[in-house]
């Protein structure tokens, strides 16, 4: 079977700007909350993923403004899929370089191996620095979806 | 040679490190499989790999592999996993 593209993972109802929160639990719950209203997930994911960060500390922030929260698959993950939240005020993970998180980009994944294409893509597209700046800046879903539409078409 | 990108599931993190690794391995010229394992399976699977690329939480929990652990701060920087991988291998 082909993998998801990036966008049928991330579908615009998944993806919200300007989001205000109060520190990094927050941020993971507002990013949580997305994947279980868009049927991807349980609230349990929500918890798993902030003691993903309490049991592993905050490595999930893979550059500097990006936290990519996740945790393994589970009963609580129904299908793989994404979400997206920006923030309107950067939060502290508490980590050493990358601090502090702008976007919160949500995982779930119900195998080690299905969505790696899709990720993989999206390693690439956030690897450009002037793409990165406009994602985290976007201040609403239609750029964010805007962006990455023109990034998939761009690479096939 | 074999590398290893490492996280703490073996989902997310590492997978976003495999790609952007092996897109470094090939700029640096290097014949290179990039493996991705979590932290419960690394230290297995690092005795069979050449270097092991991860962050500066797991490496040390991950300790002592008996091969070059490569700590990355951003995941998503082509150069800096590039130079990072360069030195490692290079001697």
């Amino acid at each position: 079977m082909e993998e998801p593209s990036l966008s049928q993972l991330l579908p615009i109802e998944a993806i919200t700007t300007g989001v205000r929160v109060a520190d990094w639990r927050e941020a993971i719950r507002a990013a949580g909350e997305l994947l279980v209203t868009t049927g991807i997930t349980t609230e349990a994911y929500v918890h798993q993923m902030q003691e993903a960060v309490e049991e592993y500390g905050p490595y999930i922030v893979i550059a500097p403004g990006l936290a990519l929260a996740h945790s393994r698959p589970s009963s609580a993950v129904l299908r793989t899929g994404l979400s997206w939240t920006g923030l309107a005020a950067p939060v502290r993970f508490g980590h050493a370089h990358n601090d502090p998180v702008r976007l919160v980009v949500g995982l779930a994944a119900i195998d080690h191996d299905g969505h790696s294409s899709a990720l993989s893509r999206l390693a690439r597209m956030l690897a450009d620095p002037a793409r990165l700046e406009a994602l985290k800046s976007a201040s609403a879903p239609e750029q964010v979806r805007s962006v990455i539409t023109k990034y998939e078409m761009s690479t096939g | 040679m074999k590398i290893l990108a490492v996280c703490g599931m073996g989902i997310g993190t590492s997978v976003i490190l495999k790609s952007n690794a092996e897109r470094a391995a090939q700029d640096l010229g290097l014949d290179a499989d990039v493996e991705v394992a979590d932290i419960g399976t690394a230290r297995g699977a690092a005795a069979t790999a050449d270097v092991v690329l991860t962050s500066s939480e797991l490496a040390s929990e991950l300790g002592d592999v008996g091969v070059p652990v490569v700590v990355i701060d951003n995941f998503v920087d082509g150069a800096e996993i590039r130079d990072k991988l360069g030195k490692a291998v290079d001697h």
